[in-house]
């Protein structure tokens, strides 16, 4: 199947069962709003290395804020529900709690909760506060520019992990022209994120490597340099490049929805070949095919 | 679906009439209402010699007339909603746990006392311990809130332990006396004596004001917290502005004769005319 000239591969994106939380994060200015959401999704690019997927959902403006101030909303994703509550009180206490005034909301209605600032809040040293307004507790820690506010509990669901899509292209500047194309479409999509660098990752990986002592490593099938050398190589005779883009959602039709929007850009801005990354359909919950998730409407996935 | 209640007949004394919530009322026809009991003075009587009673119970209560001596309207109650076309006695909303009460006049003393949850809302005025503890008991309200847009009297929030009461108008003398915690709103002026004996809790202002010696004066800030309440509030339809939700705040510590746990927030003086 082609877009444009972009050859669609007919193959699948496996994705991952996780859980996730959304996490909004507001302050005096839309800047120091930045600055801890930045800190807070830092480092949080793969659950291999980092434990945790975290990224920017979107800018939050002070009308939809729960204190009116300018905001951004983060997405954090782990293996497990334990995994959220600790990544969390982490990264809330760590890189929320110590950016100037800001105050940390859960962002998801759910069934499940961890606690954060129920645990955040012996910073307090037997100083903080708890307020409770309409069956929300929040907590407000003392600290040297005010007090740092946050909800008691956040709110975590089931969610989906994994999504990709892979971008061939001639060379390196025109396939990033590609992705960078593919990342500004996938930006905003309502419950869904990109962990990567930029949203792009480069080091793709298969789940096995010849070290005994290693769980993952590069993804050779796709490495142009060593097309000649793997005998499985995947890299098209006219790529020069590929690139990646991970996608993380809160539930299947967010990752869908970032992806189809991905490989309309893509396919737009001149790559080669768009296909998606798997092991066979033999590790993750959930197999996004590319060429129904193209030909459906956004509204009917 | 609603039951109509209307005064037909004034008390003369006061009418004690705690049968009158949704959920006592729930599934009972009209006449089944009308027979109701009610304590008229120290005599026994029945619902229906006072109120006209039509419609079908259906969760909704709609009460009209001025039922200043009526008492004990919506106590205990738990579910439902209860609208009042008038003023109302006092203790209205005694204890409730859940549902809604609101008031289109002015309200006696003792809304509210010592409930746990639910909202009752007064469009005009309030008379004294607003959500307090009756006397002998340590602890006021427990949660919920009341929302009173006119002024109240003295000891409003008296032992509160937990929700939240906010006073659109004034506030008379006490208020938050022996507060446990919690939150008070007032957007008019405090009293003499405000927090006395509080342990922990909130009391705001929109105004300045003469407080005890034994509370102290810590930092002018802007509580970030205070805005999720104001915001709530606003929603409620109170007067809140911009000048109160971005405005900052003299935060001073009290009682020191308890814990000194408890906090007094004013409105900076001046912020209000400076941010309007």
């Amino acid at each position: 199947m082609y877009m444009h000239d972009t050859q669609i591969v007919d193959t699948f994106a496996e994705a991952f069962a996780m859980w996730g939380a959304r996490v909004v994060i507001t302050a005096e200015t839309a800047a120091w709003a930045q600055a801890a959401a930045q800190s807070m999704t830092g480092f949080a690019t793969s659950i291999i290395g980092c434990k945790c997927e975290a990224g920017i959902e979107a800018d939050v403006p002070e009308t939809e804020t729960p204190d009116g101030r300018p905001g951004v909303s983060v997405l954090l994703f782990a293996m497990n529900a334990e995994g959220v509550g600790k990544r969390l009180v982490e990264r809330v206490g760590q890189c929320v709690m110590t950016c100037p005034s800001t105050a940390c909301y859960n962002g998801l209605t759910a069934d499940e909760t961890v606690p954060v600032g129920g645990q955040l809040r012996y910073f307090g040293d037997k100083h903080q506060i708890s307020k409770l307004l309409g069956g929300r507790r929040l907590w407000r820690v003392p600290v040297m520019d005010g007090e740092f506010l946050v909800d008691d509990r956040f709110g975590i669901q089931p969610a989906v992990g994994g999504g990709n899509i892979l971008i061939l292209g001639r060379d390196q500047t025109a396939t990033l022209r590609a992705t960078e194309a593919a990342v500004a479409a996938m930006r905003g999509t309502p419950g869904a994120i990109l962990p990567f660098p930029g949203g792009v990752v480069r080091s793709g990986s298969k789940p096995s490597a010849r070290y005994s002592f290693l769980h993952a490593s590069t993804n050779d099938a796709y490495c142009p340099t060593l097309r000649a050398v793997t005998g499985e190589t995947q890299v098209a005779a006219a790529a020069g490049c590929v690139l990646e883009i991970v996608i993380d959602g809160l539930d299947l039709a967010a990752v869908e929805a970032a992806m189809r929007r991905g490989i309309h850009a893509a396919a737009e801005a001149g790559a080669i070949q768009i296909a998606a990354g798997n092991y066979g359909g033999g590790l993750g919950q959930y197999q996004i095919r590319l060429h129904p998730l193209i030909q459906a409407t956004e509204a009917a996935v | 679906m609603s039951l109509d209640l209307t005064l037909h007949t004034d008390p003369a004394v006061p009418l004690e009439a705690d049968v009158l919530t949704p959920g006592r009322l729930a599934g009972l026809s009209a006449l089944e209402t009308a027979r109701l009991p009610v304590l008229y003075g120290n005599q026994a009587a029945e619902l229906g010699e006072f109120f006209r009673i039509t419609g079908a119970a259906g969760g909704e209560l709609h009460l009209t007339g001025n039922l200043y001596r009526v008492k004990q309207i919506g106590a205990g109650m738990a579910e439902g909603r209860v609208v009042v076309h008038g003023s109302v006695g006092m203790h209205l909303g005694a204890g409730m746990s859940g549902g809604e009460i609101v008031v289109e006049g002015d309200a006696g003393d003792w809304v509210g006392p010592e409930m746990t949850g639910g909202r009752i809302v007064i469009k005009g005025n309030a008379g004294h311990m607003v959500g307090a503890a009756y006397r002998g008991s340590s602890t006021g309200i427990r949660g919920g809130e009341i929302i009173v847009f006119g002024s109240a009297g003295n000891e409003v929030g008296a032992g509160m332990r937990r929700g939240l009461i906010a006073i659109g108008g004034d506030c008379g003398d006490f208020t938050g006396v022996n507060l446990l915690a919690g939150t008070i709103v007032a957007f008019g002026h405090l009293g003499w004596r405000t927090g006395a004996g509080m342990r922990r809790g909130t009391i705001v202002s929109m105004h300045s004001a003469e407080l005890l010696p034994t509370f102290s004066y810590a930092c002018t800030y802007r509580p970030v917290f205070l805005r999720l309440y104001l915001t709530h509030l606003q929603r409620l339809g109170l007067p809140v502005t911009a000048a109160h939700t971005r405005g900052s705040y003299q935060r001073w510590c009290g009682d020191a004769i308890e814990l000194n746990r408890g906090e007094v927030l004013l409105l900076e003086p001046g912020e209000t005319a400076a941010t309007r």
